[in-house]
């Protein structure tokens, strides 16, 4: 017996709700803009520069004794939470402890460290420090720039990609369903106060080629129906496409978000972060792909003359031999 | 092209047996190194030598180790190089004293030479016979522009280093400190460290197994510059005026006590040919040295001009021991005593015998990763990976049956390829990188999804199945590459911006669409095509 994720020969109406779903998303994508100024994002040190401190023990953490253990020292802010994780052993207590940067272009002093070791060493006699990482604001502020421009990058090479295979309007579409991507999965880090570093940017990024990924799919199959049925309008071709794909588009995107939910499980809290934002990425990719970039396409419309396929846009891969 | 699959399964081969085929390595290095001993052949055979045996390098947060980001200020070298030129000035404007009249060196800005002349009409003589001493500057880009510039103004000389100059000594400063760096890091001996430049004037360094970011820094962070400094006075006032071409220092040991010394060095560091950690007379950790027949001829004839005087031992502007000169010392050796620890004195004979740097450096970023986390880290990998692994299978087989067997088999040998790649390429696996690996797993079936879907459509169409199959891949072509591409442009992304563990992401991510993409396209094909010519098979379930 086949397992059917989709139903053969399907032709569900996906622009019936479309203001339902424009709605939806406009809302989501204004939601987070208000969540990212209003709340702002909980900035790792690469971002912000400071020094985080993983620590580890067998007596159970106390996040208060921490902290005052720690407040002594005079460090200005610092912040202790306590890391769960299904892999740690049953006497396995880890804590991420965290200090804002002390001096406006160096990482911390190694007097810091051993300052904030020794006190957690006071109240915890037991304890091990398997990770100490400090970064300087200097190079923070660089990291930041250099996360903004290629997150930018990244959409200006896919704008002149997709354009020069396709035509502008599809290209203006994959881009702003992907700029939608990146500002909810965004919102999401700033409302659940997800630690926000640089392998999130690597995260979004991906999400960005995934995302892309999938749009590319339904747009092939638009720009082939197009060619093929040249009286249909535009929203049935559009209706038609995604119905068409949605079986291999359902079916890629359960099987990398399998790998994923493993991933996120057993793959232990020093990636989590950044797994929770591909999973998320991933499912409202799939869902842009289809509900935004095929909507904008039909709003925008798109020259319907596809005859010469070796006109001025638009080239074909399909005869490359194979 | 099976040849190609074969090819890359056997580079991947190695990384399944780790620990085995690094001591193999390790042997071999080893045996090159400082020739073969029983033990070393026996670590040798753990791999046979016929057998590739290029592993996947593990990122500093999979292996632990220490990651440093320095800043090397440069500045420096200018301050010390105006100092050095101002004798030459001194002198030159000397002979000239009937057109220029008395001169005084003026205090200045770092990096700039200010000269007053009494004369104010000299000025142009002045600054004639000043800039006679300028250089051409000695790099292909600097050709035709001289080191230094000059200015006057009212009576003063401004001397400062030129554009095209400044540059070429950044450059050789940058040089120097990574040499240096690499000398003391490689005195110590951990495996495989990487210190790199990255951008103007930073240096990466990365050494897995040491442990902490707390040791490298002790260990590159000191400049190590060690003179042997005239003792004029000792005194327990540190604002004590130390008059011309003197200078005050601290004493490492004695709180409280400071030494006049003269500004000029007997000797210097520069001058050393071996340090070793040792032991005095009295037990006590001390570092023995040795000059080289220059140094020893100055120290020598040094000692025995001022026996009875004492002498300062200066290292990085603190005085370390100023013991009385008993005798005249010819061999041009010694030691040097403090209050060192046993490591201490480890450390300084290292610091000493790989020289000292030429600018003092600011540490910008640094991670230690502990290796018990990158132990974890990759178990908890391993586990993901082999479950995501199961699953998608499992869907797969389920999903298209027979097919999807098939493209299971491709999936394993993409995975083996991505490993074979990593090797090959040398590129280095972080837990990023895992994740990408985790993630090319899912979607890598996308180009068998692609196809299998096309046939499926093509059959309902009505086509036969040969018909079906390769339609099926005819026409998914355009959008599997079209998807792959995109996707490849943000990974190369990526790695150009990305830095380190991102960096590895990227690398996987990249590696993966291309394996995936051959694997769909050539090697599911030929499965396919083979199976289809042996059964001929009249109906297709896809």
């Amino acid at each position: 017996m086949r397992l059917k994720l989709v139903p053969d020969n399907t032709s569900w109406d996906f622009f019936g709700r479309l203001p339902i779903t424009v709605g939806l998303s406009s809302m989501l994508v204004v939601a987070s803009i208000i969540a990212f100024f209003a709340m702002g994002l909980n900035f790792g040190i690469d971002f912000r520069g400071g020094t985080t401190i993983r620590t580890e023990s067998s007596v159970a953490v106390d996040v208060g004794e921490y902290r005052d253990a720690i407040a002594p020292l005079g460090l200005g802010d610092v912040s202790i939470t306590e890391v769960f994780d299904p892999n740690f052993g049953p006497d396995q207590n880890v804590a991420m402890v965290r200090i804002e940067a002390q001096s406006d272009t160096e990482s911390v002093t190694p007097e810091t460290i051993a300052a904030v070791e020794g006190a957690l060493q006071q109240i915890d006699p037991g304890i091990t420090f398997p990770s100490v990482e400090s970064v300087g604001p200097k190079v923070s502020g660089e990291l930041v720039m250099t996360a903004i421009y290629s997150v930018l990058a990244a959409l200006f090479a896919v704008l002149v990609y997709i354009w020069l295979r396709f035509e502008w309007q599809f290209s203006v579409g994959a881009v702003v369903s992907l700029v939608h991507d990146v500002m909810i999965t965004i919102g999401v880090f700033a409302v659940f106060q997800i630690k926000f570093d640089l392998a999130i940017i690597a995260a979004l990024l991906t999400i960005v080629g995934y995302s892309l990924n999938d749009t590319v799919i339904v747009y092939d199959r638009v720009r082939e129906n197009l060619r093929r049925y040249k009286v249909m309008s535009l929203k049935d071709v559009l209706n038609l496409s995604i119905n068409e794909t949605m079986s291999r588009t359902v079916m890629t995107s359960s099987t990398t978000l399998v790998a994923l939910i493993a991933l996120l499980v057993l793959g232990g809290d020093v990636i989590r972060g950044f797994v929770f934002a591909m999973i998320f990425g991933i499912v409202i990719g799939t869902y842009s792909s289809v509900f935004i970039a095929s909507a904008l396409l039909l709003r925008l419309g798109v020259k319907r003359d596809w005859s010469k396929p070796d006109g001025e846009a638009g080239t074909q891969f399909a005869d490359v031999d194979a | 092209m099976i040849g190609l699959v074969v090819l890359g399964l056997g580079y991947a081969l190695p990384n399944l047996f780790y620990p085995r085929v690094e001591l193999h390595n390790d042997a071999v290095a080893a045996i090159e190194a400082s020739g073969s001993t029983a033990e070393r052949e026996a670590d040798r055979s753990a791999w046979p030598d016929w057998l590739p045996s290029s592993l996947v390098n593990l990122g500093l947060d999979l292996r632990g180790g220490a990651h440093l980001l320095a800043e090397v200020r440069v500045e420096d070298v200018y301050a010390a190089r105006m100092d050095a030129l101002w004798p030459d000035v001194r002198d030159a404007l000397r002979d000239e004293r009937d057109t220029v009249g008395a001169i005084r060196r003026q205090n200045a800005p770092e990096g700039e030479l200010r000269v007053s002349i009494e004369n104010a009409d000299g000025m142009a003589r002045a600054l004639e016979v000043v800039r006679e001493l300028a250089q051409p500057v000695a790099t292909l880009t600097g050709v035709g522009s001289k080191n230094i510039e000059v200015a006057g103004q009212d009576r003063t000389i401004i001397v400062t280093l030129s554009e095209a100059e400044r540059t070429a000594t950044d450059d050789r400063t940058i040089q120097q400190s990574l040499e240096i760096i690499r000398r003391r890091v490689d005195e110590v001996g951990t495996r495989e460290p990487t210190i790199q430049r990255q951008g103007e004037r930073r240096i990466l360094i990365q050494v897995p197994g040491l442990g902490s970011a707390e040791e490298l820094k002790a260990l590159i962070g000191t400049t190590a510059q060690l003179t042997f400094n005239p003792v004029i006075s000792r005194t327990s006032d540190g604002n004590v005026s130390p008059g011309p071409r003197n200078v005050v220092y601290p004493s490492l040991d004695e709180d409280g006590i400071f030494y006049v010394l003269e500004q000029t060095p007997v000797v210097t560091g520069e001058d050393l040919v071996d340090a070793q950690p040792t032991f005095d007379q009295n037990g006590r950790p001390a570092v023995s040295f040795r000059f080289d027949p220059a140094g020893a001829r100055k120290f020598g004839d040094y000692t025995a001009e001022n026996v009875g005087s004492p002498f300062a031992i200066v290292l990085d502007g603190e005085v370390i021991s100023a013991p009385r000169i008993n005798e005249h010392i010819p061999g041009g050796s010694g030691i040097i005593t403090g209050n060192f620890t046993v490591e201490e004195s480890t450390n300084l004979a290292v610091l000493l015998r790989a020289g000292a740097l030429p600018a003092e450096m600011t540490f910008l970023e640094e991670r230690t990763i502990g290796p018990q986390l990158g132990q974890d880290s990759i178990d908890a990998g391993k586990i993901a990976s082999i479950v995501a692994f199961i699953g998608v299978l499992l869907f797969m087989g389920l999903v298209y049956g027979w097919f999807g067997l098939l493209a299971n088999v491709a999936l394993i040998l993409n995975v083996g390829m991505i490993f074979g790649l990593l090797s090959a390429i040398g590129a280095t696996l972080t837990l990023p990188g895992i994740a990408g690996i985790v993630l090319t797993i899912g979607m890598a079936v996308d180009a068998n999804v692609l196809v299998f879907e096309r046939i499926r459509e093509e059959l309902r169409a009505g086509r036969g199945p040969a018909r079906a199959i390769d339609l099926g891949y005819e026409k998914a072509l355009s959008a599997i590459i079209d998807a792959n591409l995109t996707t490849f442009i943000t990974a190369v992304i990526l790695f150009i911006m990305g830095s380190g563990p991102v960096k590895g992401f990227a690398v996987t991510l990249a590696l993966g669409i291309i394996t995936s993409v051959f694997a769909a396209i050539y090697v599911t094909r030929l499965m396919i095509v083979i199976w289809f010519e042996r059964r001929r098979p009249k109906t297709l379930v896809v």
